[in-house]
């Protein structure tokens, strides 16, 4: 039975409620059959991800695992104050601050320099890539022979008469990490670039050409607006990447960082490790709500701006 | 695509029918060969012939049926974007000026992308450049720097002072994989421990992702929608928050401080769904709608047309996912208690500590399974990266 056929008879009203059955049942069959397909993934996100995440927010109104005593939003009050939990949250948030839109930024220029006339372009985009699909952990090794108060970087800046500097243990710390992060994430995001400029019409710039707009102008009024959902794109990927950060630092300087390197998740491991479940509970909560407020702008920002792009 | 936006200049009413006859978007593969002939003649031609020869997957049509008007239709570019110099100077004076400003510009651009090239591959390198000096190269070389990390002792008058980078062994030995690999099973080991734990998740993964995916991209109604919208918070969300939830339920199903605990989420992980099933909606439905026809079933569907169309994507994915578990740190320092089962890629940073002399062997091995991915699929992963991005 077709789509038309069926709205006729609606229209008709005589055996309208008759249709409207068999219509509901063939949706539904059809539901049925797909759902078929989403029932593993479900049952085990249900199981692994979201059941847990219910019981975990209910816990952290509770007074302890064993004790299901109500209290409030005491669990909450207690993470809230606690000087590592918010250390670890600003340390953890400035570093997506800066390191996001560098990565966005940087991978963007790199993507449109190698798509000027360059040559060796697919070399180079192999090269700058390669990192990506190195091990952290392999890497390490070579950050700390850079970066250690008395390794290379320091040993090279000795023959221009700068003094040693303590990578690691000050507040420049956070600019070796960056650079870590950038090193490994720029590559993935040029090539989502290049493949974002390849698809920018190529008659709007041959018409703007005519037209004798100069490469600037080109760039920010016609590339730059088909660039925005990749752009929007990319800034997610690494936010999501931002957040793995914990994984370097903790390959380079172990459980105990310097404090302006302690992230979230050292706060986490040490709360378990003291086994301290209403703390773990309440602060996942409070992350996962920051979460879903950031996404939740970053989508609102990304739905304006196309709507501005449309028109 | 640079190529076809100068052809597409040439007031020939053909180009723009051949150009709305192209196959798809996707087809513009980043093939600029016949800039790159042009380029030969500039400041830097020797690896300008490296471009030559990079012939990516498939060619487009188009490449060929314009090559030979490309000479006309450059001259022709530069007029338009001299326009505005050209009643100053002269349409000649401008042309030769804007020329030479032009390769000039690249040229600078090139020497960026080559530095920037080169600090990208540098610590590759020379991590495996010292993987094949002796181990008491390695600890002359590089105590130093172990002293200034946390809990270093030991003999520091012998070491040099401020080590520089040092990329060439002075004797070349294979000392380090020998120790690695027949005096000291345990490194072995925790590689093996990462192969077994990698390993399901990404098969495990990609079954589960793929079925899923397929549904979402078939099926868009109110549910499902609500389903897949939830699967891109969690997957938005990081290991501090999701492995809450998994160490509470790993505990209360008893398979805390076994692989299982990482495995098993893993394989629900939700990330995959999300970008296969972007994939998957890019097929054109009139592949679906023929087959449909022809009285296939949706697992018909499933089977013959959208994993084989997604097959670049589905090699991105595993790779995507594999580099991710491999590296893996946050899930066994909470999961496991036990230090036997740690896969390498913790276990590596205890090595750096402790024994230096084979810490460079042991990354280099670590590396090797991902780098090989790499290489062997390099077209599949650009590929299937590229078309993630695009809406």
């Amino acid at each position: 039975m077709t789509v038309p056929e069926t709205e006729t008879a609606n229209n008709n009203g005589g055996s309208m409620v008759r249709i409207n059955n068999k219509k509901r049942f063939k949706k539904l069959r059809e539901a049925l059959a797909f759902a078929k397909y989403l029932v593993p993934s479900f049952l085990g996100v249900s199981l692994f991800f979201f059941g847990p995440m219910v019981q975990i927010a209910v816990n952290s109104f509770q007074k302890s695992p064993t004790n299901p005593e109500f209290v409030g939003l005491r669990n909450y009050e207690n993470v809230l104050s606690n000087a590592a939990f918010l250390q670890a949250g600003e340390n953890t948030l400035m570093f997506s601050l800066f390191a996001v839109p560098l990565a966005v930024v940087l991978s963007l220029i790199l993507a449109l320099l190698l798509n000027s006339k360059m040559p060796g372009k697919s070399v180079f985009r192999s090269m700058l890539l390669n990192p990506m699909m190195v091990p952290v952990a392999s890497i390490v090794l070579i950050w700390q022979v850079l970066f250690s108060f008395t390794g290379s970087i320091n040993t090279y800046l000795g023959y221009f008469g700068i003094d040693k500097i303590d990578w690691m243990k000050s507040d420049l710390s956070r600019i070796v990490i960056i650079l870590l992060f950038l090193w490994k994430t720029l590559g993935y995001n040029m090539v989502l670039f290049l493949a974002a400029l390849n698809n920018v019409p190529p008659e709007l710039i041959d018409t703007s050409k005519i037209d004798g707009a100069g490469s600037t102008r080109r760039f920010f009024s016609i590339s730059l607006v088909y660039l925005y959902p990749t752009i929007f794109f990319v800034g997610i990927m690494s936010l999501i990447s931002s957040f793995k950060i914990f994984r370097e630092v903790y390959l380079l300087t172990g459980d105990y960082p310097y404090s302006s390197l302690y992230m979230l998740q050292h706060f986490m491991n040490n709360k378990f490790r003291q086994l301290d479940y209403q703390a773990l509970c309440s602060s996942a909560i409070v992350m996962a709500l920051v979460m879903i407020l950031i996404v939740g702008i970053l989508f609102l920002a990304e739905f304006k701006l196309g709507k501005e792009v449309e028109e | 695509m640079r190529g076809d936006k100068k052809q597409a200049i040439k007031p020939d009413l053909d180009f723009f029918s051949a150009l709305s006859s192209l196959p798809s978007p996707e087809a513009d593969k980043p093939e600029e060969k016949n800039l790159a002939d042009e380029l030969l003649t500039v400041a830097v031609p020797e690896e300008s012939v490296a471009e030559k020869n990079d012939t990516v997957p498939f060619v487009p049509a188009t490449e060929e049926v314009f090559a030979g008007t490309d000479e006309e239709t450059t001259i022709f570019e530069e007029l338009n974007e001299s326009a505005e110099k050209k009643h100053k100077f002269g349409r000649f004076a401008a042309m030769n000026r804007n020329r030479i400003t032009n390769r000039i510009v690249i040229g600078i651009f090139f020497v960026i992308v080559l530095i920037t090239a080169i600090l990208a591959l540098l610590p590759i390198v020379l991590t495996i450049l010292n993987s094949f000096m002796s181990s008491a190269e390695i600890r002359n070389h590089y105590s130093a720097i172990y002293e200034s990390l946390s809990g270093y002792t030991g003999d520091k008058s012998r070491f040099v002072a401020n080590p520089e980078l040092r990329f060439i062994p002075d004797m070349v030995s294979v000392d380090q994989y020998a120790t690695l690999l027949f005096k000291t099973p345990n490194y072995l080991l925790k590689f093996w421990n990462s192969v077994f734990l990698v390993v399901p998740i990404v098969v495990g993964q990609m079954a589960v992702g793929s079925l899923a995916a397929f549904a979402f991209a078939r099926y868009r109604k109110k549910w499902f929608e609500i389903i897949f919208f939830s699967y891109i918070i969690l997957m938005l969300m990081p290991h501090q928050v999701t492995l809450v939830p998994n160490l509470f339920i790993a505990d209360s199903l008893g398979i805390l401080d076994s692989w299982w605990a990482i495995i098993l989420p893993g394989i629900f992980s939700t990330f995959s769904v999300f970008l296969l099933s972007k994939y998957m909606r890019q097929i054109p439905t009139s592949y679906i709608e023929a087959a449909k026809l022809d009285g296939a079933g949706e697992w018909h569907i499933f089977w013959s047309i959208c994993l084989p169309m997604c097959k670049s994507a589905l090699y991105a994915m595993s790779i995507l996912l594999f580099i991710d578990y491999w590296n893996m740190v946050e899930q066994p320092l909470l999961m496991l208690k036990n230090t036997d089962l740690y896969p390498m890629s913790v276990f590596l940073s205890q090595i750096n500590q402790k024994e230096l002399g084979v810490a460079f062997a042991a990354s280099t091995i670590f590396m090797i399974p991902p780098l090989l991915m790499f290489f062997n699929g390099e077209e599949y992963l650009i590929e299937g990266i590229s078309r993630s991005g695009i809406k």
